[in-house]
């Protein structure tokens, strides 16, 4: 399983989001390290398909569908699963794609 | 549109002195009130959409009791779209800020004069023009139920005629945007 943060560090959140992330790897029992990774101009950001920080992927795929979202060096603007915005996403939906993926690798 | 009249805004010293537009073409600063309240927001940041809501609530309670609210925009929309003044007046025209003015700072000068740092970032000015809170609406984002609380004591203390307990706080949030 890989497991990718990608952040901006124009943006406070990704300390946080990190550590919400590392609290599902442990609970869940996945030994496997996050790949921290810094974005640092816009072009990288195109070139990552980068919407905003933080930016959280299992296998390739990011734990909320960004949707249309241009590339942007900018925070990203999530929503809890109560309807709230947030810098971050909702650990619910960070779990739910590490619980899919462990299913994908158990096949 | 701007002016400085301090070089280094702080609690206890004189806010910027200051004019802008809002989504309307009108203009709009402090004065008048005995507490005004700047808020630098934008309409991309998620710590400024988080607190939003509770800044707009309070914005109502306080304004029978004659306090002023002002919304300002300074981010740079041509690199943030989502910050450009047609988006400013989709949220003034869906609601979204309540009776507050919601002021552009097109040449950034306000959010410089200030020294804000983020979005949000708040200012309470006394009657007299002086600033006696600085920082975050409250300490968490993620808790609703806080209403703003450190706006809310310092309005509280200033209508009472006294001090701010907290005076001062880091402000939290998305950094301006500014001009390349």
């Amino acid at each position: 399983m890989q497991i990718e943060l990608l952040y901006w560090e124009g943006c406070p959140s990704h300390p946080k989001a990190l550590e919400q992330l590392r609290e599902q790897i442990a609970a869940l029992g996945i030994g496997q390290e996050v790949s921290v990774r810094r974005i640092e101009s816009e072009e990288q950001a195109a070139t990552e398909h980068f919407v905003g920080s933080p930016t959280i992927r299992v296998d390739g795929a990011d734990v909320v569908d960004p949707g249309e979202q241009p590339p942007a060096l900018n925070c990203r603007v999530y929503r809890t699963r109560e309807g709230r915005y947030s810098p971050t996403p909702d650990p619910q939906d960070v779990r739910a794609a590490l619980v899919a993926a462990q299913r994908r690798e158990r096949r | 549109m701007a002016r400085i009249e301090d070089a280094a805004p702080a609690v206890g010293r004189r806010a910027p002195a200051f004019s802008a537009p809002d989504t309307d073409g009108m203009m709009h600063g402090p004065g008048g009130a005995p507490a005004t309240v700047v808020i630098f927001t934008c309409n991309h940041c998620p710590y400024a959409l988080a607190w939003h809501e509770r800044l707009v609530a309070l914005a109502a309670e306080y304004r029978p009791r004659g306090v002023a609210f002002l919304m300002i925009n300074s981010n740079d929309a041509e690199r943030y779209p989502a910050d450009s003044l047609a988006a400013m007046r989709a949220r003034v025209a869906a609601g979204e800020l309540g009776d507050i003015p919601y002021l552009r700072d097109a040449d950034q000068r306000i959010a410089r004069d200030f020294d804000a740092k983020t979005t949000p970032d708040v200012f309470v000015i006394d009657a007299e023009g002086v600033i006696r809170y600085r920082g975050a609406p409250d300490e968490d984002y993620e808790r609703p139920e806080l209403a703003a609380r450190w706006v809310r004591d310092a309005l509280e203390a200033l209508l009472a005629g006294s001090e701010p307990a907290i005076a001062e706080t880091a402000p939290v949030g998305c950094t301006i945007k500014w001009r390349s």
